[in-house]
């Protein structure tokens, strides 16, 4: 589905995404995981559009799609959510879901529809499918954190994607609201064969739901392999987990 | 054009930048590290001129006219507008670093509001000539051609500033905090550094630039109470297309502005394939075109860089719940709408007058609620569409159009006007968007005051009647209540269509919207237009209501009248417009009577509203409204 080729990205002398090829299958949840600064939000960012890599392609379904903007590409089917949850503060949660399908149906520029004749079993469909049925006519600025991020993956499947890309999908949620979260998603990856790829800060979010892990550091692809070999993986655990000998020189000579 | 006149014109050129490079590189430093964008900085270059006639009068006085009491005269007027400038500071920006940019604006704009009002009851009306610069008086002839000695000393100034500035910025530990403060406002606050005096300091050094510019203009041009508006329009340019916040793209760009102008004076007449082309005439929409050129491919100017996001900061009625309207509202509206039927049955033809104004300032208004709340961008410049409708309205009727053809002419001139202007401002954001409308209304203004043949120059075009079956301000009343009627309910059916909800989720959250599929820049370019097409609605109402038209109708001002009402009829209120125009129009009304100084009243009245809510005038008003009705 989605297949990323030797992609690069150079801010100010800074490589934040160095030489990086993998690829993403139709069904599969992939986590990209790595210390801060490793290039994983730039890693996004590029496959999304909202960075132009300087180097290497990105591929959806075998088409190119770097260098377009973010909306073609959302509009080539890849849905996203971001790290800080980001919905329309102003409408209520079902009014962000109705910009959601008049969006994917092409119908936003449309001036004289109303808005509210939108297909609303859809949107109840979608909410109750992320368990925010009963949220549909709060005021969205007012919504708890964690139920943003729930209707902020409606929003991003509202789109029916092929590709899903989640940016630290469960960054500030409790524990077991995360892991329903991303029960959601896998569910949605493997019904409708959605490839997903995500960026996780907490391992039992990453191990428990990965089929693939993807280890970034400085930039550059240490590990990729199934959670299991990837824990095992020594450079991972020197890296990542901060283990080995030479980790206090690393810290010094590190990135600034 | 022979190169001796060519010659001539650049040295004119030249010297005329200095001035323009002081202003800007003042409201650039003030912008770079309060993140304010000071619409007063024009009245501090006015000021700077009176205060060099005033102090050099007062001088001349004591120690006779000669080159000591001058060049004090400039000093002591730079120095009282430094003075000036941060008590300005002190007195209300401080009051003003965290509210929306919208309120920064405003309130700085009501402070030209009170500083021409000040002028006028100073100094007069009258433009005051000053002396000859002593030193400087006489001229240097170059190629037979005579030039005064002061233009050449004034392009030695701007060169002269720059490094000044260069060398205060880079070299000295002042220099070091205004680039710390500019880079990273938080980190310099960590850092124990007295922002408090550092942003006075920053705001005085600005307005001094700002008075020295003012002062050593006035050898040059008798000092005016125009001076102020025309200076900022061409210091927002010269900034924009240097890039907000840098200093050597301020003069780069002060120098392409003036450079240009003097081409085209030196130009003049050119006759190309049978067309006789003025090019004298066309200095501002030349300033466009480079302006145009320089944005299109580079959007953040010359030296500037992308903002730093959060770019701006949202007012919080842009994070209210935006309800549809129901059976409540719709009887309102019912009420509204015969009250409005009853008007010409209350007093006189004076209150018919009356309420036709306030019914196309709604109309304005409501446009203008449409792109600065619903679309999000901050629009200084809105009533260059308004008068693009009124002008082109009256150019019809004048080339022999019936009326109803001419009020199709005027949205459609205004929707054409903002589509091209759009298609630049929807590419910036938050104050660089403010900043261009405004640029872009004053270069409308200026055409329409240049353009004699056509508009009529400052006399505007007379006799534009309606026909014969609406002749009478009763019957033009009621047409115009249909009309505005109709549009308002147009304006309420896009707010709630795909479109509506499309562009407020743009507004809302970007970076969502794209996520979404949603072409950013091409919906808010769409809302613009569709702001521009209603504004013209209202421009054509009121060229016909007047029955005349002049370049007071699309000047500033009236932009900034039209967010005020905005403002303080809510972001969002479904009846704000109608509320803020009534409002509005009786205080402005009231107070025209009493007073001779109501723009300072006035002024006065938008500082009391912003500083009393920071956070915004129009939903404490509406709350308010509320409030009082519910008890």
């Amino acid at each position: 589905m989605l297949s990323v080729d030797r992609l690069t990205r150079v801010f100010g002398g800074v490589r934040a995404v160095d030489d990086v090829s993998f690829s993403v299958a139709a069904g599969e949840l992939v986590a990209l995981i790595g210390p801060n600064g490793a290039g994983k939000t730039t890693c996004f960012n590029l496959v999304n559009g909202q960075l132009v890599p300087d180097t290497g392609r990105v591929l959806l379904d075998g088409a190119r799609i770097d260098g377009l903007s973010a909306h073609s590409i959302a509009r080539r089917g890849v849905g996203r959510t971001f790290q800080v949850a980001a919905t329309f503060a102003s409408m209520t949660v079902r009014e962000n879901l109705r910009v959601a399908m008049l969006a994917r149906a092409g119908h936003e520029g449309r001036i004289s529809t109303l808005a509210s004749a939108v297909d609303d079993d859809a949107v109840d469909t979608l909410l109750a499918r992320v368990g925010c049925l009963d949220l549909a006519d709060a005021h969205c600025a007012a919504l708890a954190y964690g139920n943003a991020k729930r209707v902020e993956l409606a929003l991003a499947l509202a789109d029916r994607p092929r590709l899903l890309l989640m940016d630290e999908p469960t960054a500030g949620m409790a524990t077991r609201s995360s892991a329903r979260l991303m029960q959601v998603a896998s569910d949605l990856a493997k019904l409708d064969a959605i490839a997903v790829l995500f960026t996780e800060h907490d391992m039992d979010v990453v191990f428990g739901f990965a089929d693939r892990v993807i280890v970034l550091d400085h930039g550059r692809i240490i590990a990729q392999g199934t959670p299991d070999a990837v824990r095992a993986d020594p450079k991972v655990r020197e890296v990542y987990l901060g283990e080995g000998a030479n980790t206090s020189t690393r810290k010094q000579s590190g990135r600034q | 054009m022979s190169l001796a006149s060519f010659l001539l014109q650049l040295l004119n050129g030249l010297s005329s930048a200095s001035a323009l490079f002081l202003v800007s590189a003042g409201l650039t430093l003030i912008f770079g590290v309060t993140r304010i964008v000071n619409f007063a900085h024009g009245s501090l270059y006015m000021l700077g001129a009176y205060c060099a006639y005033g102090l050099g009068e007062f001088l001349a006085g004591h120690l006779g006219r000669g080159a000591v009491s001058f060049w004090a005269g400039v000093a002591l007027a730079a120095l009282a507008v430094a003075l000036i400038g941060a008590l300005i500071e002190v007195l209300l920006l401080k009051r003003l670093y965290a509210a929306p940019e919208l309120l920064q604006l405003t309130a700085t704009f009501a402070v030209v509001l009170i500083v021409r009002d000040a002028a006028l009851a100073i100094w007069g009306a009258e433009d005051l000539l000053g002396p000859r610069a002593p030193g400087f008086a006489g001229t240097v002839v170059l190629l037979g051609h005579a030039i005064p000695q002061y233009d050449l000393f004034l392009i030695v100034v701007g060169p002269l500033v720059l490094v000044a500035l260069t060398w205060l910025v880079t070299r000295t530990r002042f220099g070091v905090l205004i680039r710390a403060a500019s880079e990273n406002r938080t980190l310099t606050a960590a850092l124990g550094i007295d922002q408090v005096k550092l942003f006075t300091a920053v705001f005085a050094l600005g307005a001094l630039l700002a008075g020295l510019a003012g002062a050593l203009q006035l050898p040059r041009e008798p000092a005016n109470l125009g001076m102020d508006l025309a200076i900022i329009a061409d210091a927002f340019v010269v900034t924009v297309v240097g890039g907000l916040g840098s200093i050597p793209g301020a003069f780069l760009a002060a120098l392409l502005i003036g450079l240009t102008k003097a081409l085209c004076i030196a130009l003049g007449n050119v006759e190309i394939s049978g067309i006789e082309i003025a090019f004298p005439r066309l200095t501002l929409v030349a300033e466009f075109v480079v302006m145009a050129i320089v944005l299109a491919v580079k959007p953040h100017g010359l030296l500037g860089r992308p903002p730093v996001p959060p770019s701006s900061t949202p007012l919080p009625e842009q994070r209210e719940l935006v309800s549809a309207p129901g059976r409540r509202e719709a009887w309102v509206a019912a009420l509204l709408l015969a009250l409005l039927l009853s008007v010409p049955w209350w007093r006189d033809d004076y209150t018919v007058v009356l309420a036709t104004d306030i019914l196309i300032a709604t109309l304005f208004a409501a446009s203008l609620q449409f792109l600065v709340g619903t679309g999000g961008m901050t629009s200084f410049g809105h009533a260059a569409y308004f008068g693009v409708g009124a002008y082109a309205a009256a150019i019809a009727v004048k080339a022999g159009a019936p009326m109803s053809a001419a009020l199709v002419v005027a949205p459609v001139a205004a929707l054409i006007a903002a589509i091209v202007f759009g298609w630049f401002c929807v590419r910036l954001s938050g104050v660089y968007l403010a900043m261009l409308t405004l640029a872009f209304a004053q270069i409308v203004w200026s055409i329409a005051f240049q353009w004699e043949s056509v508009t009529g120059g400052s006399n505007g075009l007379v006799g534009i009647w309606p026909t014969e079956w609406l002749t009478g301000r009763v019957r033009y009343y009621f047409f115009t209540l249909a009309l505005v009627a109709v549009a308002m309910g147009a304006l309420l059916r896009i707010g709630r269509s795909p479109f509506g909800f499309a562009l407020r989720g743009v507004r809302d959250s970007p970076l969502r919207a794209a996520a979404l599929g949603i072409d950013v820049r091409r919906t808010q370019w769409k809302g613009f237009a569709l702001a521009g097409l209603f504004a013209g609605v209202a421009g054509g109402l009121f060229a016909f209501s007047k029955g005349s038209i002049s370049p007071e109708s699309l000047a500033i001002p009236r932009s900034v009248d039209a967010l005020v009402m905005v403002l303080l009829g809510g972001l969002n209120a479904l009846f704000g417009p109608l509320l803020g125009a009534v409002a509005f129009t009786w205080l402005t009304d009231t107070l025209a009577r009493a007073t001779e100084y109501w723009r300072a009243l006035l002024g006065t009245m938008i500082l009391v509203l912003v500083l009393v809510f920071p956070m915004g005038i129009g939903g404490a008003f509406a709350r308010l409204v509320r409030w009082r009705l519910r008890t």
